[in-house]
């Protein structure tokens, strides 16, 4: 089995996001980037199922020209290989980013493609189900639970709905997967493992050409205004308390007032 | 072209579901101001029964056929895609949830029309629609137009009211003929959660808690704080991920939706999919040490402030 | 598959048929004595696996004498001891899986009292960087390590935020970047310090001391980084070298005499191990810094208290300084300063080094209670008997341990935890009205 991971590398949110002076963007000089939780979750489900399978997992990212500690921590991991995809100033948009994946799997040996379900920038979309309309391949968005079948045909997923219901479906492969979680945490990488593979790894890289684009038109980015509706308590833990007490108690909420 | 708004219907069980009736409301609202319609799409098996229930549309398109009969992500999208090509909508309103992400981006995909995700808010401006959408798990707002005046948005349950979209009416039903299929996604079981200890929709209290909480055994102080109460503890999805308590306890799209008199909200910084379950408590009281976490813009009540250290202070002050 | 046990052969016996010694007859077996006994068919793999890896060396020469036992604080809570590591090894485990491998906090003393000079403060952490290599690795302390790559910081706080703490201490606090011109100390915050609100207690404590002295300081502000230490203790060792890296590079970039630290953590991390990653230079504990100049403090309040002091392993017992605390606390007008039964060499480990600090949850189920409750105890019994006790520290890792420790004890009320600077400031500030 060829398991397929395509991955990005989103804001870390420990910053605080500002936006830019056009005010149609963030403010990128201070910005760190992170992987994507929801692909850090489908690398992880991909090196499980290749382990209980067989066959290789390849991680694949847009060359944003920052991407190499990505990809070897993709193999630091137990990816097999690691490809870069295209050339790009910076992540673009899902529609862009959906077009090179697919230009570059249609060269690729690829039976399962896993892929965060979502990420916390994708303004037009998410790439999973994008890609997989680009390649005609069947799409299944919040998956939580992947088997692959006994003749490696098909799979069953869980697809989760809210009230923790989830649908049972059986897709044909080759297919794409939007991945909400792991069976596991994904595992650890250790630095020193990683600093080892940016020196020696080989990085596979595919040309594709990237034009087109989202079709929006951002106007205005802003960040909310928090405290709009809530009315903030100052002080100690103890006046905290206090005042939540107070509020509960005008309201006759509490064990006194319910049972 | 039209200037209709086209509402996909998502339904299960026999039942439709409480996203699309925000978004029949809204669309109807929109609909009003294009001069087009709000035309309800719903895929189903011997969907009358559903039908009954889409008053707020100005019209419904129906596909009635077997294949239907359950949900597939491939067969919508085979049925989907002509509809909206032919009909060329001003706007498609999906809810975001598995099944609209499973078909909004598929469209956009085959159809060429742009799409805006996470929305929270949509309105026209010169007839065109302007979409709000959360971004950065709520911390930043986009507003974003159509390059070309018209396209799909997928839109965070919780964004409108459900009962605009609930109004009575026998709206004209246009049912099309035998649908394209595509059976590569096949539907083989709804599986329910396991019961849980306790039912957190039914609770009036619930103190919730998130990643804020740190170790798996500070959950007892919250625990205690929710005894003192008279609540129960429930959580965001990362505990319920960890397996710290169990699945029926999660608050959220994934989880539960709650709407108790009291929502404490303990060192939960509020993704969008968290506020989804939660925003319709009667009183919300978060506690968080980011200033700038998104819960804060649905809670009535705020603190900044160490979750164990204010969870400590209540108990002993009801306590006292 | 069942291994058989080590079997001990015993060569050959011998017994005089008579021996006389000094007139008594001790003839027969009375005499027995036996040949040297080789010992046979013990698994050596994993012996010979642990002593080849770089630090690892040492525990083969263990003898099962015992006297690290009794000293190591968490045989005091537990069953773990350090001659049982070796006893296990032998045995052919290479404690990859073992809890026993999460559970010493690298304090030292145990290394203390050994005759052979066997020391975990060099194989733990050689054994578990091979752990943490193949993935056997707790979650708590992996989403430690997450932190640590991403923003520097064990808590994820966001990087550009390590100088908040500025903010509220009522003195001015130059952030070197902005000053353009060499400084005598380049003060070091470190991590808990700059984050953790007790911690910033003491750095701003620190700060109003050092400016009342006059002292020519400027700290890194968000180009500071963790020093990687603990880290490092804990098996991650490219991790430590990722972040004395980014260090070091800051470090450089500034003209300054000596670097003062507030945590003995980053002074192990500055003074032993930076060196042979290209930085070299005076390192000093602040105790060290300010112990020489209390004659030039100026005391304007009486601190009317009953102190101890808890000797951090990575100030005492690892890096030999255990009076520059005391001088500053005995300088401190109205303090009254007494001893806990372990103290200086043998001070009592918080239960924070090593790790220890991320591995509250692996530790909680292999411990009946944790390290630093077991030394509030000692420090109530010394100072908090009627009601008006501090436990003095002089490192960041301790304030919010030995805090929830005096809670989870039920000590409220007995005793409070203060750094070292925070009753220096104290006694130097006029008396509250």
């Amino acid at each position: 089995m060829e398991f397929i991971v395509l991955l990005k590398q989103v804001p870390d949110l420990a910053e605080e996001l500002e936006i830019d002076a056009d005010g149609t963007d963030l403010a990128r000089d201070w910005l760190s980037y992170v992987t994507s939780e929801w692909d850090e979750y489908a690398l992880e489900e991909a090196l499980q199922l290749r382990d209980q399978a067989g066959g290789s997992v390849t991680c694949l990212a847009l060359d944003t020209g920052s991407v190499d500690e990505l990809l070897a921590t993709c193999l630091a991991r137990g990816a097999d290989r690691v490809v870069k995809v295209g050339s790009f100033e910076r992540q673009p948009a899902s529609h862009v980013a959906a077009a090179a994946f697919a230009a570059a799997l249609r060269d690729m040996p690829h039976h399962l493609v896993l892929t965060g379900v979502q990420a916390i920038d994708d303004l037009d979309g998410q790439v999973g189900p994008l890609v997989a309309t680009l390649l005609d391949l069947p799409h299944v968005s919040v998956v939580t639970h992947i088997a692959v079948g006994p003749d490696g045909r098909t799979a069953t997923v869980h697809q989760e709905y809210a009230g923790g219901v989830v649908a049972e479906l059986e897709v044909d492969l080759p297919a794409t997967l939007g991945v909400q979680t792991s069976r596991e945490t994904p595992r650890y990488a250790p630095v020193s493992r990683v600093r080892q593979l940016m020196k020696t790894m080989e990085v596979g890289s595919v040309e594709v050409s990237a034009d087109g684009g989202a079709g929006l038109v951002i106007e205005a980015m802003s960040v909310p205004e928090v405290s709009a509706t809530a009315e903030m308590i100052a002080g100690s833990p103890d006046a905290i308390a206090e005042r939540i007490a107070a509020i509960l108690a005008e309201r006759g909420i509490g064990k006194a007032a319910v049972r | 072209m039209s200037d209709d708004i086209l509402v996909l219907v998502e339904h299960r069980a026999g039942t439709v579901l409480d996203p699309t009736f925000e978004l029949l409301g809204r669309a109807r609202a929109l609909a009003a101001e294009t001069g087009g319609q709000a035309i309800a799409v719903v895929l189903g098996s011997g969907v009358d029964p559903l039908v009954a229930t889409l008053g707020a549309a100005d019209r419904v398109i129906a596909v009635d056929d077997p294949a239907f009969a359950e949900f597939s992500p491939s067969s919508y999208q085979a049925a989907l895609v002509p509809i909206v090509r032919d009909r060329s909508p001003r706007l498609v309103l999906v809810a975001n949830t598995g099944p609209g992400m499973d078909v909004a981006s598929g469209l956009s995909a085959a159809t060429g029309l742009a799409l805006a995700a996470y929305a929270t808010g949509v309105a026209l401006e010169g007839g065109a629609p302007v979409v709000t959408c959360q971004l950065y798990a709520g911390k930043i707002d986009a507003r974003v137009r159509f390059a070309d005046g018209r396209g799909i948005a997928t839109v965070v349950a919780g964004s409108f009211p459900v009962e605009s979209g609930m109004a009575a009416g026998s709206p004209p039903v246009e049912r099309l003929g035998p649908p394209a299929t595509d059976g590569r996604i096949r539907f083989k079981a709804l599986l329910a959660p396991e019961a849980g200890d306790v039912d957190i929709t039914r609770e009036t209290v619930l103190v919730s808690v998130g990643r804020g909480v740190g170790e798996q055994e500070n959950l007892e102080l919250v625990e205690e704080l929710a005894t003192a109460l008279g609540g129960a503890v429930s959580v965001s999805r990362p505990l319920a991920d960890a397996g710290w308590l169990p699945r029926s306890r999660q608050v959220g799209k994934s989880g539960l939706k709650v709407k108790p008199r009291l929502y404490l909200a303990l060192g939960i910084s509020g993704a969008p999919e968290h506020l989804e379950g939660m925003r319709g408590a009667d009183l919300i009281i978060a506690v968080n040490t980011d200033p700038r976490a998104p819960i804060f813009s649905v809670a009535h009540y705020g603190a900044v402030a160490d979750l164990l250290d204010v969870a400590q202070a209540l108990t002993r002050r009801l306590a006292g | 598959m069942q291994r058989e046990l080590p079997v001990i052969k015993v060569d050959g016996v011998t017994e005089l048929e008579h021996a006389v010694v000094e007139g008594v007859d001790i003839s027969g077996h009375w005499n027995r004595m036996f040949t040297q006994r080789s010992i046979t068919e013990y698994p050596t793999e994993a012996m010979d696996w642990i002593t080849g890896l770089e630090g690892g060396e040492s525990l083969r020469n263990c003898y099962q004498c015992g006297k690290c036992v009794p000293v190591c604080p968490v045989n005091h809570v537990g069953d773990y001891g350090p001659r049982k590591l070796n006893a296990k090894v032998i045995r052919g485990n290479r404690l990859i899986d073992d809890p026993d491998l999460w559970l010493c906090t690298t304090c030292g003393n145990c290394y203390r009292v050994c005759p052979k000079e066997v020391n975990p403060i060099q194989f733990m952490p050689a054994i578990r960087e091979q752990a943490v290599l193949e993935g056997n690795i707790p979650d708590e302390l992996s989403d430690v390590f997450r932190n640590l790559q991403r923003t520097g910081n064990p808590m994820g706080e966001s990087p550009r935020k390590r100088a908040d703490w500025i903010a509220g201490a009522g003195v001015e606090i130059p952030v070197i970047s902005q000053l353009d011109r060499p400084v005598d100390v380049l003060w070091y915050v470190s991590d808990y310090t700059s984050y953790h609100p007790r911690g910033q207690d003491a750095a701003r404590a620190m700060a109003r001391v050092l400016t009342a002295l006059g002292v020519d300081f400027a700290i890194l502000g968000p180009e500071e980084r963790s020093d990687g230490d603990s880290a490092r203790l804990a098996g991650e060792t490219g991790l430590f070298e990722l972040l004395a890296e980014q260090n070091i590079k800051a470090f450089s970039r500034y003209e300054f005499k000596r670097l003062v630290v507030m945590d003995p953590h980053a002074y192990n991390a500055f003074r032993n191990r930076y060196p042979a990653l290209g930085w070299e230079g005076e390192v000093l504990h602040y105790t060290q810094f300010l112990a020489p100049l209390v004659d030039g403090m100026r005391f304007l309040s009486r601190v009317e208290l009953d102190v101890t002091y808890h000797d951090p392993c990575y100030l005492g017992r690892n890096n030999g300084e255990y009076d520059a605390p005391r001088r500053l606390l005995e300088a401190i007008p109205g303090i009254r300063l007494a001893e806990m039964p372990h103290n200086r060499a043998n001070g009592y480990c918080c239960g924070g080094g090593g790790g220890g600090m991320w591995l509250d949850g692996t530790v909680a189920g292999h411990v009946s209670e944790r390290l630093s409750e077991r030394r509030v105890r000692e420090a109530v019994a010394t100072v908090g008997t009627d009601g008006t006790g501090v436990l003095s520290v002089a490192c960041p890792y301790e304030p919010s341990r030995f805090e929830d420790a005096v809670k989870s004890t039920g000590n409220d009320g007995r005793l409070v935890v203060r750094d070292i600077i925070e009753l220096l400031d104290q006694a130097m500030q006029p008396p509250a009205a």
